[in-house]
């Protein structure tokens, strides 16, 4: 079966989705997610979706729930990577995504998460 | 079709007749075709439609305009029309330009048919409604013309009025001219964000100082813009609120859902210099 791997990097985890999503995908990442975060008390959770260039409402949603659900195990969440198109698009949903941070690109992304945490070492210490 | 043959065979015979006669209705009406295109010109083209005229109703018919034997007559009235068009004349003028053809081709059908009243009803209803069909034509190029003009201008004004400027290092300006529509907004939001990934820029300004009115659909596309340039990382400053539209804002009750808006763009340069730890200060002398 398909799945998205989940990488650890320091006290972060990276999540690089780079399929079509769908349901029974989402749904296991969702799992992994959360038992990954509970496994390794992970701080922080990058998703970068800088290869998806097709986003229907059924992502902005699932990326709505990742970052809730990381949120309720104490882990902040930052997408990155977003294309302007995927973006054009999520707004005219009318999703934009008000609880989750965004950065431009993956140094980004790890810089907000650092902030965040008020860590100055983060994920390489 | 006989009174086709008929009318087509008349103009062969008397072509240059009917040409003088036109010319002289079209100076004596006081039309300013003559004025505008210049006599020569005027003569030429008269020349050319009244040939292509007889070229029609030979091969065509007087029934429609639309067949391959009448391509030469629309040929010759989108020129006038389009010549017309850029010498100053109206739609009208030109559509009256082909009716003035009627006189002198009435006048000369009445001579040939002499007393058979039948045959001369048959030729002049063909002729009328040939005649009829033609002008319109030109109207409807004419009207063309003028739609192609528009939307070629409507395109460029969508290109120069949606610069995304640089400022600083990782600063972005979008000085809005000129009242947001959906189409606009769309624009805008593309070429901002597309100069997001280009930069990297962390700070965009949106400068609404060229923006006249702000009412609740405008806001709803500015916030649309921020939160796309937002879900991209980028954090975007609203700069340029003239004191009217601070007032139309408050009184329709749009919320700016924490937009972070400032007065000028000056103000919004500074805090964006702020944001990236920077600061611009006096030197001594």
């Amino acid at each position: 079966m398909d799945r998205i791997p989940i990488l650890k990097m320091g006290r972060f985890l990276l999540v690089t989705i780079q399929v079509d999503m769908d349901d029974r995908l989402a749904d296991t990442l969702q799992n992994d997610l959360t038992s990954r975060i509970s496994q390794t008390g992970a701080r922080g959770v990058l998703i970068d979706i800088s290869s998806v260039d097709l986003v229907d409402s059924f992502i902005g949603r699932m990326l709505a729930n990742v970052a809730a659900m990381a949120r309720v195990l104490d882990a902040e969440t930052v997408v990155v990577g977003m294309r302007p198109a995927v973006a054009i698009t999520l707004v005219e949903l009318g999703l934009s995504l008000p609880g989750i941070r965004t950065a431009l690109n993956v140094d980004r992304g790890m810089r907000l998460l650092r902030e965040a945490l008020g860590d100055a070492t983060g994920a390489d210490g | 079709m006989p009174q086709n043959t008929n009318l087509s065979t008349l103009l062969a015979q008397h072509e240059g007749d009917l040409l003088t006669a036109w010319l002289r209705e079209q100076a004596a009406s006081g039309a300013r075709t003559m004025r505008v295109l210049g006599e020569k010109d005027a003569r030429e083209q008269s020349a050319q439609l009244i040939a292509a005229l007889r070229t029609g109703l030979a091969g065509g018919g007087a029934d429609s305009i639309e067949g391959s034997a009448w391509e030469q007559a629309r040929e010759v009235l989108s020129r006038v029309s389009r010549d017309g068009a850029q010498a100053g004349l109206t739609p009208g003028e030109t559509a009256l330009f082909v009716l003035s053809l009627k006189r002198p081709l009435f006048a000369l059908l009445r001579r040939q048919a002499g007393t058979d009243a039948e045959a001369l009803g048959e030729d002049t209803w063909s002729a009328t409604m040939v005649l009829d069909r033609l002008a319109v034509y030109t109207t409807e190029v004419a009207q063309r013309t003028r739609d192609e003009i528009i939307q070629r201008q409507q395109a460029e004004m969508l290109e120069l009025s949606t610069p995304v400027v640089k400022l600083w290092d990782g600063i972005l300006a979008l000085p809005l001219i000129g009242t947001l529509d959906s189409r606009r907004t769309q624009i805008v939001m593309e070429s901002l964000l597309e100069r997001i990934v280009e930069t990297g820029a962390e700070i965009a300004i949106i400068d609404i100082t060229g923006v006249p009115t702000v009412d609740t659909l405008v806001a709803q596309h500015l916030i649309k813009t921020v939160n796309a340039a937002r879900l991209m990382g980028t954090e975007c400053i609203i700069s340029g609120i003239r004191p009217q539209i601070a007032q139309t804002i408050v009184h329709l009750g749009v919320d700016l859902q924490g937009v972070v808006t400032k007065a000028t763009l000056a103000d919004a340069f500074a805090l964006a210099l702020g944001k990236s730890g920077r600061s611009v200060s006096g030197i001594a002398r």
